[in-house]
C-alpha cells in the first residue's frame, strides 16, 4: 500500500456522496457470495434498493447492531467475506463494537459507515459527527488500524475491492448527502432471516 | 458403579457440559462475579470461541449473527445486564426468530446488598413474560442439567430466544459477607 492508501484522511476533506449510488457501487463489486448486513433505516433501505441478494440481511430494529451481527456471521463463516453497513447515528450508539472487532482481529470483516451527520429518518437532527466526532479517528483509536475516509466514489470502490481481497478488519467511512433512500425494505423479519440463512447455506 | 458418596459436580461444570453437548461453541459474556468459574472454564477450553464485548446488547447481536451463519452461541450476563436488552430482544431475536440463548446470574434477591440491583431484578421476569420468552429459574443442582439441556433444545428447535436464570440458591450468589 502507498502512503496515500494508508492515510485515514479527514471527514472535512472527503467528498459528500450519495448513499443510493454508493450502495449500488458496493453491490456491483460483490462476486464471491459476500454477506452484507444493512443497518436500521435508510442504510438497509438503499441496500434493498440496490438489489435483493440472498446474502443480504436487513435490520428493521436493534439500532446499532449491524457491526456486531456482521461480526457474528464472520466468526461463523471465516471463509466468507462479510460487510456491515451502518449509519453514523447507529454506530455512535454502539461504539464499543469497534473495539470488540479490533480485539478479535476479524480478518474477513469490513465495516462501511454512511455518514451524513444527521438522524435523517427521524427528522434530520444533527448527530455528533456533524459536531466534531470523526468516526475514522474513533475507529483507529479503538484499534481498527485499517480505517479510512473514502475520498470520492472511485476511492470508495478501490477501498471496497481491497477490503474484499486482503485481510481486515477494515473500516471505510463515506460522507453522504441527505437524499432519501431509493426504496423501502419489505418488513417481514422471518422471511428476511430465512432467505439470508439460505443465502449463507445454513439450514434454519 | 457410581460413587454415591462423591459430591456432585459444581453448577458451572454441569452447565459447561450441557453447552458442549448441544454444540454451543460461541460464548459471549459481560463479566459477573458469580459467573467467574464458568467464564474461566470456557476460556480454558479450546472447544469454545469466547468473546467479551463491553455491552450485553452487542453480545446478543454477535450471537444472532453467528447463529444465522451456522454457529450456536450463548450470552452470559448478570441481572442488570439483562435490563439493557428489551429493545434487541423485541426487535431482533423475537421477530426474526433467532434462538439467542441467555444465561443470567441473578442478582438483586436472596440477600442483595445493593438496592439498585434489587430494583432492576424486579424488571427481569416481567420483560421476559411480556415478550413471551421462555425462561426458567434454576435453583437446584439436581435439576440443572435437565432444565438447561431441554431449554436449549427447545429454543433451537422452535427458533426462539430463551433465558436460564441462575438463582443464588444454585450458585451461592454474591453477598456482602465475602
Amino acid at each position: 500500500m502507498s502512503a496515500t492508501e494508508l492515510s485515514p484522511g479527514t471527514r472535512d476533506s472527503a467528498k459528500v456522496m450519495n448513499r443510493t449510488d454508493l450502495s449500488k457501487r458496493l453491490v456491483a463489486r460483490l462476486h464471491g457470495g459476500e454477506a452484507v448486513i444493512g443497518g436500521i433505516g435508510n442504510t438497509n433501505f438503499d441496500l434493498w434498493a440496490a438489489g435483493q441478494r440472498p446474502e443480504n440481511f436487513y435490520m428493521l430494529g436493534s439500532m446499532g447492531l449491524a457491526c456486531p451481527i456482521a461480526l457474528g456471521v464472520a466468526l461463523a463463516q471465516p471463509q466468507r467475506r462479510v460487510i456491515g453497513i451502518e449509519g453514523d447515528g447507529s454506530i455512535l450508539m454502539q461504539l464499543g463494537c469497534l473495539g470488540t472487532i479490533a480485539a478479535q482481529g476479524q480478518k474477513n470483516l469490513t465495516i462501511v459507515i454512511m455518514d451524513n451527520g444527521s438522524y435523517q429518518i427521524t427528522g434530520g437532527q444533527a448527530t455528533l459527527t456533524a459536531r466534531g466526532t470523526d468516526i475514522v479517528a474513533v475507529a483507529r483509536g479503538a484499534g481498527l488500524e485499517k480505517s479510512a475516509w473514502a475520498a470520492d466514489e472511485k476511492d470508495f470502490e478501490t477501498r471496497i475491492d481491497r477490503a474484499l481481497a486482503a485481510d481486515g478488519p477494515w473500516l471505510i467511512a463515506a460522507r453522504i448527502d441527505d437524499k432519501p433512500p431509493a426504496a423501502e425494505t419489505e418488513r417481514n423479519p422471518a422471511r428476511i432471516r430465512d432467505r439470508f440463512m439460505q443465502g449463507l447455506g445454513v439450514k434454519s | 458403579m457410581s460413587d454415591e458418596s462423591a459430591p456432585p459436580a459444581p453448577w458451572h461444570e454441569t452447565l459447561l457440559k450441557v453447552l458442549k453437548a448441544n454444540q454451543v461453541r460461541l460464548i459471549t459474556y459481560v463479566p459477573d462475579r458469580v459467573l467467574t468459574p464458568l467464564i474461566g472454564a470456557v476460556h480454558a477450553d479450546g472447544f469454545f470461541t469466547v468473546i467479551s464485548p463491553p455491552r450485553e446488547e452487542e453480545a446478543v447481536g454477535i450471537v444472532a449473527g453467528a447463529w444465522m451463519g451456522g454457529v450456536r452461541g450463548v450470552v452470559l450476563m448478570q441481572t442488570s445486564g439483562f435490563a439493557t436488552l428489551p429493545n434487541v430482544l423485541a426487535s431482533l431475536a423475537v421477530p426474526y426468530q433467532i434462538p439467542v440463548l441467555m444465561v443470567v446470574s441473578e442478582r438483586g434477591t436472596l440477600g442483595e446488598f445493593n438496592i439498585g440491583q434489587a430494583m432492576v431484578c424486579r424488571t427481569m421476569r416481567p420483560v421476559l413474560e411480556s415478550l413471551g420468552i421462555e425462561n426458567h429459574t434454576i435453583t437446584r443442582l439436581d435439576e440443572l442439567e435437565f432444565i438447561a439441556d431441554r431449554t436449549i433444545q427447545q429454543a433451537l428447535l422452535t427458533r426462539a430466544p430463551a433465558a436460564l436464570i441462575l438463582s443464588p440458591l444454585l450458585t451461592g450468589g454474591k453477598t456482602v459477607r465475602k
